[in-house]
């Protein structure tokens, strides 16, 4: 879970980092207030869950109020990459002497935490690495006992600094490698990390991601810091995901709902998670035009089914649905069979000649396979692979 | 031959009186998997099918020495049970729960390289060398996995368990068999990846071709999300990947064999049998 550039800060901020002063803001209304209590140049920051908010024009430079009310407004009333912007953080600019690039993530390849750090920060960190590969610093960090001191100071020594550099850079990588542990981030990024001209080393920019699953232990966030949990997406969900959303959240019962919105006549209710692709790029392939993606799994009850695939129905320009999913085991073909039949016949279409394809075979098939030929609907059982089911789809569509 | 289990293998099953860990249990024994004890802590001196429970993994194993432990525990005791399987020396551990903290998982990843022991999963559904064992409920009831799965030169491998089943149910209904099939897990960190698991398959003299079901970011669709872009951190430790293309690329200049499409893989498993 992706945390805000301010929630961040608010958080390192709490575990000792120096962060730049700053105030947030949430309306034009509270402009002149939050102006008035810092000093200029300053930025102006738009708070929204995507990397690149410089080359967004979502991040801006201003040397004193006026200009910064301009661009407080122009943004506060704008959206970045389909993110509508409910936040600006305004701080002050930090005087930088030098720009550090600290990083700690997990290598999932090696299955261990690995904490990078470099003298040369800035947006185009990756690549100065693959020219120079020395100049990226990378230590692999014990997730039982977190990095020791005297590691940290290993690392400040082999970014290249000495005397007071090598001290208080070291302080913040230590910092770093104990709140990516004790917070259970899956990502801490500060980039850059800013010495100043004083010799201070400032977060000028933080990018901390949480792990979704390890929330349960991380109640402080909410409490402490009011961040409610959020899905992750690549970008701002659309009505209908949202509404899909809202179904799959009816009972805790499997998951029928997790959806992706496409510009298509061919509905899709497809699972688990490597057949949902295998059956969409199938599709896709064969020319269909799909309306949706989705992962059904978990074996979901019959009513979530049901009202997905009226949602799904509902769309204008969707003209059929596809079923397919995997050979199941544990999700019951018959529970699915029943759930696309109410929600066709809920959302007043026959089942006949509305549904393209149902390929679900495996487990409670039989009693499926009988619901389906009840109501006349054709289906496929597991001597068709999940490709050609696609191509039927597409055929009948 | 086979490789991680076969009819020798004795399996504990961790969480066993839990829901899914007991019909599991009743499926693994209905298919002839050795599932000698069950652990379930504050439960001990309970049966499930006929499988005696324990409250600790050490009692368990005193009494019933075994090889593998399947663990079935909600996901904030799995790092627990897996440590504990690990401590009392089990070799291989099937980790079935999903959504453990990604910490969770690398402390006892790291404790497992340390023991000399194998970690598949977690967000595994098992895995399963046909007719001899299964460990796990990968391809669910006994007589569902008997329609799927059977006996042969082809090893599979995927992180997702439906597509471990829908792989070998697409070879059977060609009749060509499975030697192990490995459901290695979806979580982003897993205990086993596919390269890990390569040599074993190599090794085993019953295994003549490998299928590998890759996924995100391996499918077109996943080049085409909207918004999927790594980080510079992520960038940097994973390398840059590539387009799905560029893979295939690059996996055919090594001599794989890369399917365009699912059913495809048929053809492609009977040219590598020769």
């Amino acid at each position: 879970m992706r945390l805000l550039e301010y929630e961040a800060k608010q958080i390192l901020r709490d575990r000792g980092f120096e962060i730049p002063r700053g105030v947030v803001v949430r309306r034009a209304g509270e402009l002149d207030q939050a102006l008035r209590s810092v000093s200029f140049p300053a930025m102006v920051k738009a708070q929204v869950p995507i990397g690149g908010r410089g080359k967004a024009v979502a991040v801006l430079r201003v040397e004193d109020a006026r200009t910064a009310r301009d661009a407080a407004e122009r943004l506060l009333c704008g959206q970045v990459r389909g993110y509508p912007v409910e936040a600006l953080l305004v701080e002050e600019a930090v005087p930088i002497h030098r720009e550090f690039f600290l990083a700690v993530t997990y290598d999932t390849v090696e299955k261990q935490v690995i904490l990078l750090a470099s003298g040369a920060g800035g947006v185009d960190v990756e690549s100065p690495d693959q020219a120079s590969p020395g100049r990226m610093v990378r230590r692999v960090l014990d997730v039982r006992r977190g990095l020791q001191e005297f590691e940290a100071r290993q690392v400040a020594a082999k970014v290249g600094l000495a005397g007071r550099d090598l001290m208080g850079f070291a302080g913040v990588v230590r910092q770093a490698a104990d709140t990516f542990l004790g917070l259970d981030c899956t990502l801490l990024e500060i980039n850059p990390l800013a010495r100043t001209d004083e010799g201070r080393f400032v977060v000028a920019d933080a990018h901390l991601e949480v792990d979704e699953d390890a929330l349960y232990r991380q109640g402080d966030l909410e409490k402490a810091y009011g961040i409610p949990r959020r899905e992750a997406t690549g970008r701002a969900p659309t009505e209908f995901e949202r509404r899909a959303a809202e179904v799959d959240g009816i009972d805790h019962r499997g998951v029928a709902g997790r959806v992706i919105e496409f510009d298509g006549n061919l509905g899709l209710l497809i699972g688990g998670g490597g057949a949902s692709l295998t059956a969409f790029d199938a599709i896709r392939r064969h020319g269909g035009r799909p309306a949706n993606y989705c992962e059904i799994g978990g074996n979901p009850s019959v009513r979530k089914v049901a009202e997905l695939t009226k949602l799904i129905l509902s769309r204008p320009g969707v003209e059929r649905i596809a079923v397919i999913m995997n050979v199941v085991s544990n999700t019951r073909v018959d529970l699915i069979a029943r759930g696309v039949i109410q929600g066709t016949l809920e959302a007043g279409r026959d089942p006949v000649s509305t549904i393209a394809a149902f390929r679900v075979p495996g487990s409670w098939e039989e009693e499926g396979f009988t619901l389906l030929r009840k109501y006349g609907v054709e289906f496929c059982d597991r001597g068709v692979s999940i490709d050609e089911a696609g191509r039927r789809a597409v055929k009948e569509i | 031959m086979a490789i991680l289990a076969d009819e020798k293998t004795r399996i504990i099953v961790q969480g066993i009186t839990g829901r899914e860990a007991a019909a599991a249990t009743r499926d693994s024994l209905e298919y002839g998997a050795k599932v000698v004890a069950g652990v379930t802590p504050g439960k001990g001196g309970a049966e499930v099918y006929g499988v005696p429970v324990y409250d600790t993994v050490q009692a368990a194993v005193e009494a019933h020495p075994a090889d593998a432990s399947v663990v079935s525990v909600p996901a904030a005791f799995a790092r627990d049970a897996a440590m504990e399987a690990l401590e009392t020396g089990i070799r291989l551990v099937v980790i079935l729960t999903e959504r453990i903290p990604r910490r969770d998982v690398v402390e006892v990843t790291t404790r497992a390289r340390e023991r000399e022991a194998r970690v598949v999963g977690p967000n595994s559904l098992g895995l399963i060398s046909p007719d001899r064992t299964r460990v796990g409920m990968v391809g669910g009831r006994a007589a569902d996995v008997r329609k799927a799965y059977m006996r042969g030169p082809v090893g599979i491998q995927s992180r997702s368990g439906g597509m471990t089943t829908e792989i070998a149910n697409l070879l059977t209904q060609h009749g060509i068999g499975q030697s192990t099939c490995v459901s290695i897990g979806g979580d982003p960190i897993v205990g086993s990846t596919y390269v890990d698991l390569m040599p074993l398959f190599e090794a085993d003299p019953e295994t003549r071709v490998m299928v590998i079901f890759g996924e995100p970011g391996g499918g077109r669709f996943a080049d085409e999300m909207p918004g999927v872009r790594f980080g510079h951190a992520a960038a940097i430790v994973e390398g840059e990947q590539g387009s799905t293309r560029g893979k295939i690329a690059r996996l055919r200049q090594a001599g794989v064999l890369v399917a365009e499409e699912f059913s495809e893989i048929v053809e492609l498993v009977r040219q590598s049998l020769g």
